[in-house]
């Protein structure tokens, strides 16, 4: 009783569930809508057991997370790479600023035909999507944390006699740790969507291509099974992502960092 | 035959003195182009195990001096020497306090306090033990394995404390350390302050802008003046220790404090 007074959304959040699919099904019921303009929650449901049960869903979605996955590990690795050189050398952030931001402004996921022409109908193309769309994010958020030590901080280690090197690992790098968390937290989602956008614009598996697939068929449930699962994907992956967070950046919970 | 004596007549003055500071200026080109002359002509020395205050107005180039000392900025003409070696950048005999107690988040109080152990490359396990009696010294006895922001403000300040002291400096300076600290505790690490400093036997260089606090603690005390900053007195505190805080309502500590004040007044500041 006493956790419920203090965290009423434990109760609140499941409850808003429950009455939002008993109302859309009751709606759709009422007002006889097309199962292909808008399915009942019931319907979805039947069509995700009916997914759990075809070996094809499982191939698709091993390769739709294979395919974000490699994107995001990419992503980090540039970023991390790209991110220290910025932050350390003034040289390298003024020349390399202009392009990062006129870069950022391309919108990225018009590339995707590009790519498929480059890199084929094939995963890599979508890898290469993936990590395009969460580099950004990711790459930020490690050049603010980098610059975010505190002046403070380093000038106590100077006063010990710290070198350059130390002071970057010794400050600079922890006090980008939870920066770089929410940029992977960020980029991770974004990983996810342009695997799905690149396998939107050709491809011949995955679960965007589901999506195609059963939309081609007017199998709506389908449509809306896919995104469900979509979907948990994302929540799967920030949940991991929140547990490294709390385990190697448990100081920076409260920390500005920046969202996107 | 000369500049043997000559240099026999300073290694005896540096035995007496262990911080030397002669002729020292301080001119910042200020950002409108025109120049700031933060100190000027600054000249007094430190015995080791001495006990100094430099007290003063804002704006009196009391951080900046103890900044030139800690080798953190540059001086532009003069000489300042620490055990004889001539600062122009930090010097692995020094250990510093700062304004806010600047404890690593990520760190606990053990690991913090073991910082200038791992810059300086010392042999880690001797020192842990020197850490840990350092801890036990403070009062934090038990706090070693907790995070920072598990710990007071006066805790976290008493574990700067002992993270300057880890690595066995000979000088320590503080920079206005206890001014973020309400009046209570502050006296309280006043007193603590004493404790530790008549353990260690440090040479101590304390920037404060308390006249009591300066009065209290150290042996000499430097009364600098503004604008340009430079030293206005330097007053000897004849009285007796260990000190107490009682001692701080006699007549004695009255008339010190009543001199510092008058310098202050003078300069047109109200502290």
């Amino acid at each position: 009783m006493k956790r419920l007074r203090n965290k009423p959304e434990i109760l609140l959040v499941p409850a808003v569930f429950v009455f939002v699919v008993v109302l859309w099904e009751n709606l759709i019921n009422k007002l006889e809508v097309k199962e292909t303009i808008l399915p009942t929650p019931s319907r979805i449901y039947e069509s995700l057991l009916v997914q759990f049960d075809s070996a094809f869903f499982w191939h698709n979605l091993r390769v739709t997370s294979q395919e974000a996955l490699l994107g995001f590990i990419a992503a980090t690795i540039f970023a991390v790479i790209a991110g220290t050189f910025i932050s350390q050398i003034k040289i390298v952030e003024k020349t390399a600023l202009p392009y990062l931001v006129g870069f950022q402004a391309i919108p990225k996921v018009a590339l995707a035909p590009i790519f498929i022409i480059w890199f084929g109908f094939g995963q890599t193309s979508k890898i290469v999507m993936a990590a395009i769309i969460a580099f950004f994010p990711i790459l930020i958020n490690i050049i603010e944390g980098l610059k975010s030590a505190d002046n403070d901080q380093i000038r106590m280690l100077r006063v010990f006699g710290a070198s350059r090197a130390q002071i970057f690992f010794k400050v600079q790098v922890p006090a980008a740790l939870p920066f770089f968390f929410a940029g992977l937290d960020v980029g991770i989602l974004l990983a996810i969507l342009g695997a799905v956008v690149g396998e939107f614009l050709g491809s011949q598996e995955g679960l965007g291509n589901m999506v195609l697939v059963a939309q081609y068929n007017f199998e709506t449930p389908a449509m809306f099974a896919i995104l469900l699962v979509l979907s948990v994907m994302g929540i799967v992956a920030h949940i991991i992502v929140k547990a490294f967070q709390r385990k190697f950046a448990f100081w920076g919970e409260n920390s500005n960092i920046i969202g996107n | 035959m000369t500049i043997n004596n000559d240099s026999k007549i300073q290694d005896a003055s540096q035995e007496a003195s262990w911080i030397n500071v002669a002729g020292l200026h301080k001119i910042y080109n200020t950002r409108a182009g025109g120049q700031t002359h933060a100190l000027s002509d600054i000249n007094f020395s430190v015995k080791k195990g001495e006990f100094i205050s430099i007290v003063g107005p804002s704006g009196c180039g009391k951080t900046t001096l103890l900044n030139i000392l800690a080798g953190l900025i540059s001086k532009t003409e003069g000489s300042a020497t620490v055990s004889g070696h001539e600062v122009s950048k930090p010097l692995p005999e020094i250990g510093m306090v700062f304004q806010a107690p600047t404890l690593l988040p990520w760190r606990t109080i053990l690991e913090n306090v073991m910082v200038p152990v791992e810059i300086q490359k010392l042999n880690k396990k001797e020192h842990l033990h020197k850490a840990k009696e350092l801890l036990k010294l403070a009062g934090l006895e038990g706090f070693e394995d907790k995070y920072p922001s598990e710990l007071s403000g006066g805790m976290q300040q008493r574990a700067g404390i002992c993270r300057a002291l880890v690595h066995s400096p000979s000088v320590l300076l503080m920079d206005e350390p206890f001014g973020a600290l309400d009046a209570m505790t502050r006296e309280y690490m006043n007193v603590e302050l004493l404790r530790i400093w008549k353990e260690s036997n440090q040479t101590i260089a304390l920037v404060t802008h308390s006249i009591t606090e300066a009065v209290f603690l150290s042996d000499r005390v430097i009364v600098m003046s503004p604008r340009p900053g430079r030293i206005a007195e330097i007053i000897d505190i004849d009285l007796p220790r260990p000190r107490t805080l009682e001692m701080m309502n006699s007549d004695a500590a009255g008339v010190y404090v009543k001199k510092i004040r008058h310098y202050f007044n003078a300069a047109n500041v109200i502290e």
